[in-house]
């Protein structure tokens, strides 16, 4: 039973992904313009570090190249999640405002699933490419040479990372039901991606203290990356940021249910 | 003359509707600037007590991120340029063709309303701020830097204007601007000073960036303020200064004489 739903899943998101590959081959300038944008911003971010770096060893007790190594993996994290979800989240409130959501809420299919992956950004999966050559590229400098466990390991963190801005992204895009600013606030979610391509060292308190266990920013691509780079003392780390992961998922979930209960029972 | 009173009348009434988004967007701004902080003072815990970072002190480069946020509240372009670009692609340039109204005077003085309503929306959390970092932010030596600081900055204003005014322009003959400006945005991020000052840079490179316009932006006003621009440096500044307003202003001028012929010869 849940192997048929499971193939039948898959094959609706195979026919969402078609039309998204259809849709951006007509837009091809733009498509590799966009490509060529986010090439300029992530080697903005390096750049930054390449010059801090030239007045300083460390920062914390990261090196350059395993900052890098951060920026790399906190950049791809990023660029998976705007490739599968971000236009998805965003939408949303449009969703709302133009009544198409109605029209969804009727689909014999798990209304929550086909807004999630409605759109793909193929451009996010180039700009993911990228940036795990910069991390190839760190891990050669830090002479690192990970083993499949370490590597799996990785991958599963960072997915688990993207789960979380997921819940979080989709969570705030439920306020859409609620109110009209809910844009604004999505888009605020999005700036503080930034967050998460700092080394965790340099913060301290309250700020800390709320980009770990609220909005765990710090812990998105700077656990995966300890694990990699071998900084992570004892797997606590990795066991808070699955908790995380769960908590924002079970919020999330939550919150989506309650709004579209109340959006239903309104306009009925 | 008064229809341009009028003009900025309408504005302000007009962009006031939207002072929450302005407050949310100031009060949002100081979470990077705040992470950007604490990676600073991580860096410079690094450093000996009193370490310098290319004659920078803590106190110092904390202020100069404090002043980059207060010079970008007065002249950075939020929505103008979009704004340019849609009236450009909907056709609503047509209805200033007719009217005696010259289209980057009746831009500039939006601008500046835009402006105006964002810094006194943005004055309280932004001074509340500061006054939290107030141990680590430098007054200016006297009245009279504070004098030219002021008015590098309406330059900077200008500058960032004309410039942005002329990427808009750009939808005269492409469909998607959104990645030109975007572009122009990376580059006035990095090389105009608002990711890190511009000395800190090795010296080749920012000898090469004194060849753009650039370091005239962001960094210029507030290397005047910081008393690290004096004497005959200030007034060399002003004038390279003054020139790319006057450059950037016969750009936009000469780019939007062609495009009106382009959208004039369309049938617009």
């Amino acid at each position: 039973m849940l192997r048929v739903k499971l193939k039948r899943y898959l094959t609706i998101y195979a026919a969402l992904w078609k039309n998204s590959i259809v849709r951006e081959m007509s837009f091809k300038a733009n498509f590799l313009l966009w490509i060529v944008v986010e090439l300029l911003w992530f080697a903005l971010q390096l750049s930054f570090f390449a010059v801090i770096y030239s007045h300083t060893d460390r920062i914390g007790t990261w090196s350059k190249w395993q900052v890098v190594m951060l920026l790399g993996a906190s950049h791809f994290i990023q660029q998976i999640f705007t490739a599968v979800f971000l236009t998805n989240c965003t939408q949303l409130s449009e969703l709302i405002r133009t009544g198409r959501l109605d029209f969804m809420l009727l689909l014999p299919v798990n209304t929550r699933f086909m807004i999630s992956f409605r759109q793909v950004d193929l451009g996010g999966f180039v700009n993911a490419a990228s940036a795990v050559a910069v991390m190839i590229y760190a891990g050669k400098q830090l002479h690192l040479s990970p083993g499949w466990e370490q590597i799996l390991g990785f991958g599963s963190l960072a997915a688990v990372g993207i789960v979380i801005h997921y819940a979080l992204m989709f969570l705030l895009a439920s306020v859409s039901f609620w109110t009209v600013r809910a844009q604004g606030i999505v888009w605020g979610y999005y700036n503080l991606f930034n967050i998460a391509r700092l080394p965790d060292e340099a913060f301290r308190g309250l700020f800390k203290a709320f980009f770990t266990f609220a909005l765990p920013m710090l812990l998105i691509a700077n656990v995966p990356v300890k694990l990699l780079v071998q900084k992570l003392g004892s797997p606590f780390e990795m066991f808070l940021l699955l908790g995380m992961a769960a908590g924002c998922l079970v919020v999330s979930e939550a919150v989506w249910r309650m709004s579209v209960r109340h959006y239903t029972s309104a306009s009925s | 003359m008064r229809k341009y009173w009028h003009v900025i009348n309408i504005g302000i009434q007009n962009t006031l509707v939207y002072r929450v988004n302005f407050l949310f967007r100031a009060v949002f701004g100081l979470i990077p600037l705040m992470a950007t902080l604490f990676l600073w003072r991580a860096i410079y815990a690094g450093k000996e007590s009193n370490g310098e970072v290319a004659g920078y002190t803590l106190a110092r480069m904390t202020s100069y991120y404090l002043l980059v946020t207060i010079v970008d509240a007065l002249t950075a372009v939020a929505e103008d340029d979009w704004q340019i670009a849609a009236d450009i692609k909907d056709g609503n340039i047509s209805q200033f063709l007719l009217k005696p109204m010259d289209y980057m005077a009746y831009r500039l003085c939006l601008f500046g309303t835009g402006r105006l309503i964002y810094t006194v929306v943005a004055v309280v959390p932004v001074t509340l701020f500061i006054l939290l970092q107030r141990e680590y932010f430098v007054l200016p030596p006297d009245w009279g830097t504070f004098g030219w600081f002021l008015v590098s900055t309406v330059m900077t204003a200008l500058l960032q204007f004309f410039m942005s005014y002329t990427m808009a322009l750009l939808a005269f003959w492409v469909l998607e601007v959104s990645t030109f400006i975007f572009i122009l945005f990376a580059f006035e991020y990095i090389a105009g000073g608002h990711l890190f000052p511009l000395d800190i840079l090795p010296p080749v490179l920012a000898q090469a960036l004194e060849f753009t316009p650039f370091p005239y932006q962001m960094f210029f006003p507030v290397s005047i303020y910081l008393g690290q621009t004096a004497g005959a440096t200030l007034w060399q500044g002003l004038c390279v200064q003054v020139f790319w307003v006057a450059a950037s202003y016969s750009l936009a001028r000469f780019v939007w004489s062609r495009g009106i012929r382009k959208y004039a010869a369309a049938g617009g």
